[in-house]
């Protein structure tokens, strides 16, 4: 992602009002609770789909409507693209991973800073386990790296 | 007739399996999520970024460590810091507003699940999961959805938003796996 630490003014304000709208909308959904989450996956309140799919109707609209009208962002020149990762089986490996944790416990990344923020100071728990489950898979890939695995292409 | 009759019991069913099927209402969680995705737009429109929330947390590791897991975000690491406080201060901001009762509307739900403990005027919320719930979670999390290159917000958001085969793959195999997990550890007891 070239261009993405290109400072201009108002990149960093954008960001941080980004994040505001964000996190008030896990807040008024109720995302930030977990139990509100543990109740969705057993399937006895789907209510949370609203969330994640009305979010991404918006992005979706967003990231292929823009392209009718401009190529490139204003603050970072970067031009306007899909988030796209390559499949591979550490998608899915990862990604049944983090469903055993999402299932264990009710709470993801960007749902668990929003309950912070409406007091829940208990989640610090699992923000602090999030932290190192992160450590713990870049040390043992940075190292698998290091002795001349390949390392895969990921991000 | 009887065609008449299964029609209008069909049609009567409707307003009870929606009763059944989202007991608490659609409205805040329909607007939370446009919310979301709007958040995710804004900084978009302004940087072509399709922000994810997990990133955050190697970004972060990489001010500690010089892993190059973690180095490689270096460029990105600052901003991700603003977009994770703008995260908490967001969600800050509806604590001190509807979730305090300073602002009310009906289109919002009070919560119904956790507890609410107002603190000098200020209505902040706490769960009652258990803490080594969300710590051995959390840790699986930390793991998981960077080895499989997002999250809910990552692929869930901007993947599916992106109509990307990864992440339809991806959050497929996150929601299944979280479905059949959280029924499990409901069926043994564990609670809350």
């Amino acid at each position: 992602m070239a261009g993405e630490h290109e400072q201009h003014p108002l990149f960093l304000p954008l960001v941080f009002v980004g994040g505001l709208i964000f996190g008030f909308g896990l807040g008024f959904s109720h995302m930030a609770q977990p139990e509100v989450v543990l109740n969705f996956l057993q399937l006895e309140d789907l209510g949370l789909l609203f969330v994640m799919f009305g979010a991404a109707v918006v992005t979706g609209i967003t990231f292929f409507g823009i392209k009718q009208f401009r190529t490139k962002a204003p603050l970072t020149n970067a031009a306007y693209g899909r988030r796209l990762k390559t499949l591979d089986r550490n998608v899915v490996l990862g990604g049944g991973v983090f469903g055993v944790g999402w299932g264990l416990s009710g709470i993801c990344p960007g749902a668990a800073y929003a309950s912070l923020g409406v007091g829940n100071v208990v989640i610090l728990y699992g923000i602090a386990g999030m932290f190192v489950g992160a450590y713990l898979q870049g040390y043992w890939r940075s190292s698998r790296a290091e002795s001349g695995t390949p390392a895969s292409a990921a991000d | 007739m009887t065609a008449l009759g299964i029609g209008i019991g069909t049609l009567s069913l409707v307003p009870a399996l929606t009763a059944e099927l989202f007991p608490n209402g659609i409205e805040h969680y329909a607007i939370g999520g446009l919310l979301v995705g709007l958040g995710v737009a804004v900084i978009y429109l302004g940087t072509a970024i399709p922000a994810g929330a997990s990133t955050f947390l190697e970004s972060t590791l990489s001010y500690a460590s010089t892993l190059s897991r973690f180095q490689q975000y270096r460029p990105s690491r600052d901003w991700r810091v603003v977009f994770t406080l703008g995260i908490v201060i967001g969600a800050a901001i509806y604590a001190l507003t509807f979730q305090s009762g300073l602002v009310s509307s009906g289109l919002h739900q009070s919560a119904t699940t956790g507890e609410l403990r107002d603190v000098g005027g200020l209505t902040i919320w706490l769960t009652e999961v258990q803490p080594w719930r969300l710590f051995l979670g959390g840790v699986l999390i930390g793991i998981g959805t960077r080895l499989g290159k997002g999250c809910t917000s990552g692929h869930g958001v901007c993947g599916v938003g992106s109509a990307s085969r990864a992440s339809f793959v991806g959050v497929a195999t996150f929601l299944l796996v979280a479905i059949g997990v959280a029924q499990l550890v409901a069926a043994l007891g564990v609670s809350p």
